[in-house]
């Protein structure tokens, strides 16, 4: 297949060249557009990423394989991303990993075969005291799982209703 | 203010001010005075260095878990030399149980970027990237508005309050990789590079990014900036414990009935966080253990907290270290073994590979874990881990490998009968 970056992407794309004094450090943020584009960074599309910055590719490649969040293949629409590291497992985020297993009946790694749900068991995701959590396609946090909130969690998502941002109010904090 | 005096403690990094997040607030509630005082009084500050001076009076240690004056690190960078100069903001916090800084970025961005711009000033920066984790997707947003509305209202960019100062400052994340909270990792991945951590020396003021004078700063040490600036170093060096003084953003997780972000002075006991802060344990259960500051810093039982103070003093005293403040509680259910087994398996995953002893080590240490952890162990596992650790400890180029090595050293030496049990008990009749 071609990957094509749009006239809006290659736009992004010089704003992100302006901030830097050369242009390497574009590599991180070009493959999060060309990410957010194709919805993956498959070797294809890492070459798409060199030519259009001038880099090698064996470079974008490099950088591609060693940062997680870049998927390296294609995933499912809803990437779940579910914490298991520290707090996360002592507040009970294996049992959340087990349960959307047996909902969505696939293994961690793996994706549904409607292309729907992807499932991942990752690492510290920073929100330790809303723990277990788990985050969507790189993007919204869900925090205070319990079965019944992964339940509603997956019938929305099944519906392509995409949930709201979760604001977590400091405690002790009196707004005044 | 005494760190006893907790409960009368009124927070400034996260205040009471209903959407201090946004810009107009903040200045309402006397935001960016300190930045126009440090660029327009002349009498109060004489130059830049003066500022460098107060900070490093005050004694910010460093919030990102080292703990470095951070006064003291800005007076390392060499004189200005006309070319670039970096002040490099590390907002990539991703050691287990930390979760800190993304409060700041969430309810009060603007006292983290008058602080970097008053950092910047006072060491005569070119330009400001601060970096922060991919996941953080939420508070990237949130960070690159509120620089923007700062760029709008002129306290960003050109000629800062009318003075010859300009800086630049942009907004910068990374894409998972807990090894680019190392700060020379952090420069590569800006950079636009795999996150292998730099050999030291050089160091980051003499070689930072692209080759120039770069400062590397927490963003909850640049956040406390601001009120030093304002209500003076003695005020700041005034609060909690006398040699880790200020404020801290406490983050407590695991087994309490309130997990969560509180800002209260240093030097607090520890007990008094679980008991009154974070509302006691969760279900009534008994306390087992408690992490202090981040899965790195080793682990203490129970009995070993009476009189433990959260600092830094204090907690060496105790065997361990207050890191990054992130503090995990653990209940009398907890296995110790799994909960050792995840953090070997979380350094094992993290580890750039860069050098033999960590992606070798932590690899190691996750493998004989499991090993234990499904009732395959023996015994001389035990000390083979021991024994793995000392050699993994000081011989890489980054913390990385020290960091997995202190949690299974000191998890095992203070809960061996805890690990011995899960061992084979035939490995004990073997010779």
């Amino acid at each position: 297949m071609e990957y094509e970056f749009t006239k809006e992407d290659l736009k992004e794309i010089e704003k992100i060249k302006a901030k830097y004094p050369e242009v390497m450090p574009a590599t991180l943020p070009v493959l999060w557009v060309a990410q957010n584009r194709f919805g993956h960074v498959e070797p294809e599309v890492q070459r798409l990423v060199a030519k259009t910055l001038g880099l090698p590719e064996a470079h974008v490649h490099g950088v591609a394989t060693f940062y997680t969040q870049y998927y390296k293949e294609k995933k499912g629409k809803y990437v779940l991303d579910v914490c298991t590291c520290l707090s996360c497992q002592l507040c009970g985020g294996y049992d959340i990993l087990e349960h959307l297993e047996k909902t969505l009946g696939i293994k961690k790694g793996e994706t549904t075969q409607d292309g729907k749900f992807t499932l991942n068991e990752v690492e510290c995701l920073g929100a330790c005291g809303y723990a277990p959590m788990l985050q969507i396609t790189n993007d919204k946090y869900i925090n205070n799982l319990t079965v019944e909130k992964t339940d509603k969690l997956i019938d929305m998502l099944k519906k392509d209703e995409e949930p709201e941002y979760e604001e977590i109010e400091m405690p002790l904090r009196k707004v005044k | 203010m005494s760190s006893a005096d907790w409960k009368n403690y009124e927070p400034v990094l996260i205040p009471n001010v209903k959407d201090i997040h946004k810009i107009d607030v903040y200045i309402k509630n006397g935001g960016y005075s300190a930045l126009k005082s440090v660029l327009t009084d002349k009498k109060k500050w004489a130059d830049s260095k003066s500022v460098v001076d107060e900070v490093k009076a005050a004694n910010i240690r460093g919030r990102g878990g080292a703990g470095f004056n951070a006064g003291l690190k800005w007076s390392f960078m060499p004189p200005a030399d006309g070319g670039p100069r970096y002040l490099a903001c590390n907002g990539d916090e991703s050691e287990p149980g930390t979760f800190k800084d993304r409060k700041i970025f969430e309810y009060n961005p603007h006292v983290f970027i008058e602080g970097a711009l008053i950092a910047a000033y006072a060491m005569q920066i070119t330009a400001i990237y601060v970096y922060i984790r991919g996941e953080y997707l939420a508070y990237i947003k949130m960070m690159e508005k509120a620089i923007q509305d700062a760029y709008d209202k002129g306290m960003i960019g050109k000629n800062i309050f009318g003075s010859d100062y300009s800086v630049d400052f942009h907004v910068t994340y990374g894409a998972g990789a807990y090894i680019c909270g190392e700060e020379t990792s952090m420069l590569e991945s800006l950079e636009g590079k795999r996150g292998y951590p730099r050999v030291k020396p050089p160091f980051p003021a003499q070689k930072g990014l692209w080759g120039r004078p770069t400062t590397i700063n927490n963003i909850e040490t640049l956040a406390h900036v601001p009120s030093v600036i304002n209500r003076g170093a003695s005020w700041f060096s005034s609060i909690g414990a006398e040699n880790h003084p200020g404020p801290i953003l406490y983050g407590i997780s695991g087994h309490v009935n309130r997990p969560g972000v509180y800002e209260l002075p240093s030097g607090i006991p520890i007990l008094d966080l679980i008991n009154d802060v974070a509302g006691g344990m969760k279900n009534g259960k008994k306390l087992k253990a408690v992490i202090p500051g981040g899965s790195s810093t080793p682990v203490l039982r129970a009995d070993q907290l009476e009189g433990i103070t959260m600092d830094s003093e204090s907690l060496r005293t105790a065997g361990t270290m207050l890191g990054t403040a992130g503090m995990v509680v653990m209940d009398e259910d907890t296995d110790m073994v799994d909960m050792l087994w995840r953090i070997t398996h979380f350094y094992h995953h993290e580890s750039c590979g860069q050098c033999t002893p960590c992606r070798e080590g932590t690899g190691w240490l996750e493998k004989i874990m499991l090993k234990i952890k499904n009732g395959n162990g023996e015994v001389k596992d035990l000390d083979l881990l021991l024994d793995i650790t000392t050699q993994m400890e000081g011989r890489t180029i980054c913390a990385l490998a020290d960091a997995a090595a202190w949690p299974v050293r000191h998890t095992i030496t203070r809960f061996r009968d805890e690990f011995e049990a899960r061992c084979k008990k035939s490995a004990h009749a073997v010779v």
